[in-house]
């Protein structure tokens, strides 16, 4: 198992070293240093072995994170883990920067003797991990608050406390969804496919179970067999939000390609009766995440035309149109045209929003606020270029960035429901709000 | 100095902090003191000071004071003794969480002293009622296990461990698993952790409720057992099939190696196992949008998933196409996969997106592209050809490292397809001085050498490299020395020079044992035996695999078996980078065989079972060729009979064209007229085929000439066998050779035996690794040759074993002309992939046994069958035998003798052969004693049509010139054929239903078809690709135009709508729609600047292009076809009312109405003759029917086939010549005027003389409306 975890500065000094044993010693986080942060040929792994003894790393903004292991180790469970540590302290004391890690070294010791015990990962839930690591040292004083908290960290629902209550009971649904495309320069789609999360906050009390139905294909047809639940699912307090889109797609269901679930969530009965019933962690957590491949209805489509004019002049010419209803407004467009490196002077013209030549990103950026459905924009640039003999510049595809108030995927929440059977509240006092965002993942046409 | 003092205070003032009474201060003094230990200073003076701080009962203190202690414990293990009475009061405090920091803290004090004590305080810890202790505690027995493994044993701690799994809280048994597999692992010999069935159970069960990470332990647990049998598996797999949905990649990953390991042991076919491959790939394609270092654990992992179980991820190619910005690691892995998941139908796709990478900046990811292209190459033969001009425009580009990279795998494509690129060696010349990597060097120098034939200066090129010969790498100088030698031996002359030099080089200068040796070697060979040289070194060179990086299997078992961890990352076993500890080797379980002895047995009898088995199976292959030896020994024929076999052999190759009856080239050469009233039509008979016993030829029989003189040649043929019963028996023949069957050689014959035809062939492998599952094919052919029962192949085919099978073929399949009638095309499966060959089946397996005729009969036939039908053949080099031999060797082969007389001291044989299908020959031999020569002749007549076609032909075009028809079916497919050779040249498809027309362009380059499957396809005519699928058409297709540019399609559909598509634009929607018929429209025709169609709302309407105007002509009877005249005055309409009609195009008057045929039902379509003298048209009672278009008079009415009524619904007039084509049911007639001066109506009516049909072959049987 995990034998050590070293943070290190971007100059390689070691902030936090935490060996769990005895296999790993001292040299070994000299030997990362040496080998990797400070190697003269950039490791083009994120696992290296260096004298058996392999190490995973990954970089967040200027920190080195690494796990030590000499053994045979599960290699995803060790970068699922190195993650985890990360969102664990980014939830604690926001941003991974070296100050803040300098600042917080023994709030992290203390974390990483409680989610790490002789190298086997433990309990890393934030939530519960909050309820009893502390920085202002508050602890559990009474006893019952105690087995409470041991409770939480090893029981069955290793998410969620005992004994919560709001005086409003309160959820917020989102239904957060990055389309991912890859265009050809011809405009034909070589891949495209939406990556869902739906992230929920929940301020509910007790301990609720939650059913939750979407309109997947297979949960619609399990759902048409059994009618009886339409009937109650039909409590329109679910659609408080008024950025709900009312009928962006026609169609009633979706296909899901894969979908993973929090590990509230009662896999096996997904699995036999294709529901998603769980008790949910109390505050913000990622209910689920799926990914679909068909019928996506691609929001922003790029027409890039560039042509070199000689040696030292190129031509670009940029239409975007969006393709969603009239009434809808995407927000936040931001198109990003690579330049070639070689750029000196960059003339630009644009029928709407603002655009610049961003010369140490090597890319022309044009930002738009919003722009309605159905419309169309245009850019046009002149690029000159400084004379260069090196070789061709190979043409980085046209990136994209947006939020849209729809689910591209068409993506429904069809109901959620709560039960608390020991309070007294039932499904319609609590309060839902739902909301829906299509993002840009990987949104980029070749030109 | 002041350094030193400094730290010195530092430490003094730590010291007295950590004294201090307060609370506060002494905890920030802790903080100060980690914080040192962390950057590495020394703080362990601070021992004693910091224990101290242990008493105090607050638990974010003690944590930092066990922090510190489990640093320092070891180096000061003394003072550390002080801290075991804290340990065990802590143990007992109330607090859990204080018991538990305890108990975790304690393991990791590694001292002996300390962990004495430990023991006690464990145990209670194990037994706690808290659970957080209990989880803690479990992993704690691990550690103690790391420290002191006696310990644990003598402490009976284990067995408390092993208790914990069943546990009521999931985590404790997650930790416990946890523990006790690690356990296990470093001292595998205590069979501590032996998993059966309950603890599987408990496992499972806990499997659910545990968290992520306990989930994985678990699931690396379970995959460490095995299954009692497939149900056992199956159940497991069932339960773990959820987990492929968790959120954590780590889970997902374990889940996957249970799942993989378990699949072995289920039945592949089986619906479960077909279910679980469905499962299995999404969340792998998931894992792909995961962070990077994750997708690259993953990539790594689908890498070898592929090479085990390709199945899974075979239609996601996509995903793993490369994103710009992936990190360079993600990249290579992606590329790697994708080449494994290439195959010929993804093929395109994937050399497009290498082609985009090899232009990318990363150089290893470049190269790694550009091999990626050969590899495709050598992998999918179809698309070697645009690999290799890919990789020659890479070459153009002048990249150093393209280039390079480039060569290496040209070689390789070199090697996998000998003699078929030469062609661009010049362009890898060129840029021989820009090589400078060792291994491209040594790449181009083979290339040079092993087509030194080929390359003009090879000797130059070679010596070029042999000037710098001692500083180039030992790989460089090796296949320099080899390369040279290889000039040598095929340009003796000019290279010896060259040869000495090199010798002399590398056998006196060189210092490497490797090179002097093999010069010494080839010194030897070329200096005493020249021949032997040319064998050894110019030998033929083993197959190159097409997986050249595969894993090898049992290291990829092995890896499978740790999907998901480091192993599987590093594509490495775990012994090579774990070190030390003894590690069991893990492989896949065998999935058991049900053979009922073994099953008793355990399982190390089973494998030795299992390895003897193919050794039996060995021998008795041995034994069965032997026998097969002997038979073919024992009937050597006599030496007397020699001729005879040659004469017989050509007795064979004569008939062996009989069935070419067909072909109208022959018939036109040898003047056949034909009989257009008789019911038996005379066919002409016969040409000779070439044997079969070197190459495969064919026999279409247009060169009489050659092919007798060939013939001639081919009589003194040896190597001619007999077996038992003297049946004449080609010997075999090297079918597949091993080179194209990936290591699989097949070699067979065909022999008539008991009335029956057998194929008999040798099996050998040459590869290296056993064969199964052999399985075998035959496409449909001309005799309807089909096997009668499986292939038996005892399998598995070990390596370098040959064995031999028969199997019996019946002539009851389907049938389909061959070209060369006796060819068949045969597909043989194995474990690794199909492989198909075409042989050629000797002609007289097909006589039958009851091939005698009456004599009176034979006399009447023989009269009947006009001399032209004749082929007279001489047979020299006959030596004498007497004619009684003769016959009896003769009917063995089912060559019956009739009558024979004796005419002016010659004797006469008259003979005949019947072939399976129905067919007589008639043979005249003409034997002149003391003469060495045999004539004879032979006779034939068809008895029976040649049944081929299955499917009905829709339409029938000439191309612009007439040089061309296409014919469209409802086999789904259209075929172009050359209609006066009757030579089908391609077959188009891509309809998914019946075609009902189609038009080709001016130039011929381009064709546009419609069908009932509602699209409009405009296809390329050179390679048949599909290059526009227009599909707006609501209705099926009736008629489809080009415009004279070929710019325009026209389609009338039964929509009821013309819809009209620019075949140059990129949109896919019609340029515009006439949707003005109100019913169905049947048919359209083109003028200079109209466009007519035909509806069945009774209209003509006429388009006029050039004003935009549109004439509706009310016509009065349903209309199914319309024809515009030559001159563009006149229309012809064909109607469902039996009468065609003649318009005036311009003021729309009737002009002429053409009766006495029968169209009621069908479209029957019409023609005008070339000067709009006559009128043509199909009919439904099988006949073409001719009109006078002044008169309206019918001149002719011409039954297609005599019994025939089948409607003759398609026809179309040569657009140069008088001829007709015409089709009725599967087959094309072919219609010619005789006579044009000859105006009498009599004489027309039989003017039509060449009344030829054409088989139209493969028409696919169902599938269609």
């Amino acid at each position: 198992m995990i034998g050590g975890v070293f943070i290190y500065n971007h100059k390689g000094e070691v902030l936090i070293s935490r060996v769990y044993r005895d296999d790993i010693g001292r040299n070994a986080v000299d030997a990362f240093r040496v080998n990797v942060i400070h190697a003269r040929q950039q490791s083009r792994f994120p696992v290296v072995n260096i004298a058996r003894t392999s190490f995973f790393y990954t970089k967040r903004s200027n920190i080195w994170l690494c796990a030590v292991a000499k053994q045979n180790i599960n290699a995803a469970m060790v970068f699922e883990f190195l993650n985890k540590m990360i969102e664990i302290m980014q939830s604690y004391f926001g941003k991974i920067s070296e100050e803040n890690v300098k600042n917080n070294f023994v709030l992290i010791y203390e974390l990483l003797d409680e989610i790490l015990d002789f190298g086997y990962p433990q309990n890393s839930d934030t939530g519960v991990l909050k309820s009893f690591i502390t920085q202002q040292g508050v602890r559990p004083v009474t006893r019952e608050e105690q087995t409470n908290v041991t409770s939480a960290v090893t029981g069955q629902i290793g998410w969620r406390r005992e004994g919560i209550k709001y005086r409003r009971n309160e959820l917020f649904l989102d239904v957060i969804e990055s389309v991912n495309l890859l265009m050809s320069q011809q405009g034909q789609v070589l891949s495209t496919h939406v990556a869902g999360r739906i992230v929920m906050k929940s301020y509910l009390s007790g301990m609720p179970e939650c059913k939750f139905g979407i309109n997947d294909k297979i949960t619609v047809e399990n759902r048409t067999k059994n009618q009886l639940e339409s009937t109650n699912s039909n409590n329109n307090s679910t659609t408080n939000g008024s950025t709900y889109p009312s009928s962006t797609t026609a169609k009633t269901a979706i296909a899901i390609d894969d979908c993973q679930f929090h590990q509230c969530v009662k896999l096996s009965k997904f699995e036999s009766e294709h529901s998603i019933s769980f008790i949910p962690p109390d505050g913000e957590f990622e209910l689920m995440r799926y990914r679909t491949t068909k019928d996506i209805s691609l929001p922003f489509r790029v027409i890039p035309l560039v042509r070199e004019i000689g040696r030292t002049k190129m031509e670009v010419k940029i239409v975007v149109k969006s393709n969603f209803k009239p009434t809808l407004i995407g927000q936040k467009i931001e198109i990003r045209i690579p330049t070639p490196p070689n750029t000196c002077d960059v003339q630009l013209l644009c029928m709407k929003g603002k655009a610049k030549h961003k010369s140490s990103e090597n890319a022309i950026v044009w930002k738009m606020k919003r722009m309605g459905g159905m419309k169309e924009s245009q850019l046009s640039a002149e690029i000159e270029l400084l004379p260069n003999d090196k070789k061709k510049w190979n043409r980085p595809p046209i990136s994209m960035n947006f939020e849209v108030p729809f689910a591209p995927s068409g993506f429904k929440v069809r109901y959620l429901k709560v039960f608390e059977h020991k309070l007294n509240y039932s499904d319609s006092d609590t309060i839902k709000w739902v909301r829906y965002i299509g993002k840009s993942g990987l949104y980029e046409t070749r030109c | 100095m002041s350094e030193f003092e400094g730290k010195k205070g530092e430490i003094y003032e730590l010291k007295a902090e950590l004294n201090s009474d307060k609370r506060e201060r002494k905890k920030e003094a802790l903080k100060k003191v980690i914080a040192s230990m962390t950057v590495g200073k020394d703080v362990s003076q601070l021992f004693p000071d910091v224990i101290n701080c242990m008493q105090i009962d607050n638990l974010e203190l003690k944590k930092l004071v066990y922090l510190y202690l489990m640093n320092y414990a070891k180096t000061q293990p003394e003072m550390a003794i002080l801290a075991v009475n804290t340990f065990a009061k802590d143990c007992n405090d109330p607090n859990p969480l204080i018991r538990a920091l305890a108990v975790r803290t304690m393991g990791c004090i590694r001292v002996d002293k300390i962990t004495e004590h430990l023991c006690e305080p464990l145990r209670k810890c194990l037994k706690d009622e808290d659970p957080y202790v209990r989880k803690t505690a479990a992993v704690c027995v691990a550690k103690l296990f790391d420290i002191n493994q006696q310990l644990v044993f003598d402490q009976g701690f284990l067995d408390m461990l092993k208790d914990l799994l069943s546990d009521s809280n999931p985590m404790v048994v997650a930790n416990a698993v946890a523990a006790l597999s690690e356990i296990s692992e470093q001292s595998p010999q205590t069979k501590i952790f032996d998993l059966n069935g309950p603890t599987i159970n408990k496992l499972l069960t806990a499997l659910n409720e545990c968290s992520e990470w306990g989930q994985v332990f678990i699931l690396d647990a379970i995959s460490n057992y095995s299954p009692k049998d497939d149900k056992d598996a199956q159940s497991i797999c069932e339960r773990i099939t959820p987990r492929l949905a968790h959120a954590n990649s780590a889970v997902v990953l374990s889940s996957v190696k249970v799942l993989m390991k378990f699949l072995e042991l289920l039945d592949q076919q089986s619906e479960f196992v077909q279910n679980l491959y469905r499962k299995l790939s999404p969340p792998l394609v998931t894992l792909l949008s995961a962070e990077p270092e994750i997708q690259y654990v993953a990539l790594r992992n689908i890498n070898l998933i592929v090479q085990k179980r390709s199945d899974i991820l075979k239609n996601e190619m996509k995903v793993f196409f490369v994103k710009y910005n992936d990190p360079i690691y993600v990249k290579l892995e992606k590329l790697d996969i994708m080449i494994r998941l290439t195959n010929a139908t993804n093929i395109a796709q994937v050399l497009a997106e290498l082609k985009e990478y090899a232009t990318e900046v990363d150089v290893d990811f470049v190269r790694k592209s550009v091999r990626a292209i050969g590899r495709c190459a050598i992998k999918v033969e179809q698309a070697a050809e645009r690999c290799v001009s890919t990789l020659i425009d890479l070459i153009q580009t002048k990249v150093n490292y393209v280039v390079q990279e480039a060569i290496v795998v040209i070689k390789d494509i070199f090697r996998k397809y000998p003699n078929k690129y030469e062609s661009i060696i010049a362009t890898l010349c060129e840029n021989l001085d820009s090589l400078d990597e060792p291994e491209a060097r040594a790449s181009m120098i083979w290339i040079v050498g092993e087509y030194a034939e080929r390359i003009d200066n090879a000797d130059e090129l070679l010596e070029g490299f042999l000037d710098g010969f001692k500083d180039e790498n030992t790989q460089v100088q090796l296949q320099l020395l080899t390369g040279i030698v290889k000039l040598f031996l095929k340009k003796p002359t000019e290279t010896q020079e060259l040869v000495t030099r090199v010798l002399t080089l590398v056998t006196q200068e060189t210092d490497n044992p490797d090179l002097r040796d093999r010069g010494y070697i080839y010194w030897r060979l070329l200096s005493t035996d020249p021949k032997a040289a040319k064998e050894v070194v110019l030998a033929e060179k083993p197959l190159i695999s097409e997986e050249t990086d595969l894993l090898e299997p049992t290291l990829l078992d092995e890896l499978i078996c740790h999907i998901g961890s480091l192993a599987s990352v590093y594509h490495k076993p775990p012994n090579t980078f774990v070190e030390g500890r003894f590690i069991m080797k893990k492989n896949l379980p065998l999935r058991s065989r049900s053979y009922g002895e073994q099953e008793n047995n355990t399982g190390h009898t089973t494998t030795m079972q299992t390895n003897q088995q193919p050794q039996q199976v060995v021998i008795s292959g041995n034994v069965g060729s032997l026998i097969d030896d002997f038979d073919i020994l024992s009937s050597m024929p006599m030496p007397s009979s020699n001729p005879m076999d040659t004469y017989e052999q050509s007795q064979n190759r004569t008939a062996s064209a009989v069935p070419n009856l067909l072909d109208d080239e022959l018939s036109s050469i040898l003047g056949l007229d034909s009989n257009l009233g008789g019911n038996q039509t005379p066919m002409m008979n016969t040409n000779t085929s070439l044997p079969n016993n070197n190459r495969q030829t064919t026999s279409i029989g247009n060169e009489l000439e050659d092919l007798f003189g060939d013939f001639n040649l081919q009589t003194g043929g040896a190597g001619i066998s007999f077996s038992g019963n003297n049946v004449f028996v080609p010997p075999k023949e090297v079918w597949l050779s091993a080179a194209k069957g990936k290591g699989l050689e097949v070699s067979g014959t065909f022999v008539r035996r008991s009335n029956q035809i057998v194929m008999e062939m040798d099996f050998t492998n040459k590869a290296l690794q056993p064969m199964n599952d052999l399985a075998l094919q035959i496409n449909r052919n001309s005799f309807g040759l089909t096997p009668a029962q499986p292939l038996q192949v005892t399998s598995p085919l070990f390596p370098n074993q040959t064995v031999p099978t028969q199997l019996i073929l019946n002539t009851t399949g389907p049938i389909m002309r061959m070209d060369p009638l006796t060819n068949l095309q045969v597909a043989i499966k194995n474990n690794i992939d199909i492989f198909y060959f075409n042989c050629i089946v000797p002609i007289h397996v097909y006589f039958a046994q009851d091939g005698e005729m009456d004599k009176m009969t034979f006399v009447q036939t023989w009269q009947e069958i006009p001399e032209g039908n004749e082929v007279k053949h001489q047979l020299q080099n006959v030596n004498n035998l007497s004619i009684d031999d003769l016959q009896n060797k003769l009917r063995l082969n089912n060559i019956h003798t009739i009558t024979r007389t004796a005419i002016e001291q010659k004797e006469m044989l008259y003979q005949t052969i019947k072939l399976t299908n129905g067919i007589f020959i008639l043979v005249e031999l003409r034997i002149t004693p003391g003469n060495r020569t045999i004539s004879f002749s032979l006779k034939t007549k068809l008895e029976r049509k040649f049944p081929a076609a299955q499917g009905a032909i829709r339409c029938v075009r000439y191309n612009i010139d007439g040089n061309y028809c296409l014919t469209s079916g409802s086999d789904r497919t259209i075929k172009l054929w050359k209609p006066d050779g009757s030579l089908a040249i391609k077959t188009y498809t891509g309809h998914s239903q019946e075609v009902l027309d189609v038009h080709s362009s001016f130039d011929n380059s381009r064709l546009c078809s419609g069908g009932v499957d509602k699209r409009v396809l405009y296809i390329d005519v050179m390679t048949g690709k599909i290059m526009k699928k227009y599909q707006a058409h609501a209705g099926r297709v009736q008629a489809v135009r080009f415009n004279e540019e070929a710019t325009i399609i026209f389609s009338a559909s039964i929509d009821g709508t013309v819809k009209i598509w620019d075949v140059k634009s990129r949109e896919y929607d019609p340029i515009q729609v006439l949707d003005d018929a109100k019913d169905s429209v049947t048919s359209l025709s083109l003028g200079n600047h109209e466009l007519l169609t035909t509806s069945l709302d009774q209209r003509v309407r006429i388009y006029d292009i050039r004003y935009g105007k549109l004439f509706e002509d009310y016509i009065g009877h349903n209309l199914t076809y319309i024809n515009l005249s030559h001159d563009q005055q006149c229309f012809l309409v064909g109607t469902l009312s039996s009468q065609i009609m003649l318009f005036d195009k311009v003021n729309g008057k009737l002009l002429q109405t053409f009766v006495d045929y029968t169209n009621n039902t069908y479209m029957i379509e019409n023609a005008f003759s070339n000067d709009d003298q006559f009128v043509y048209s199909g009919s439904e009672n099988g006949r073409l029917i001719c009109w006078n278009l002044l008169t309206a008079k019918q001149i002719s009415a011409i039954e297609h086939e005599p019994d025939n009524k089948k409607a003759v619904s398609t026809l179309t007039h040569h657009p140069k010549e008088d001829k007709l084509l015409t089709a009725q049911e599967g087959t094309i007639y072919i219609w010619k005027k005789k006579d044009e001066t000859e105006e009498k109506e009599e004489e027309i009516k039989e003017s039509f003389i060449n009344k030829k049909p054409i088989n139209v072959p493969q028409f696919v049987s169902g599938g269609f409306e």
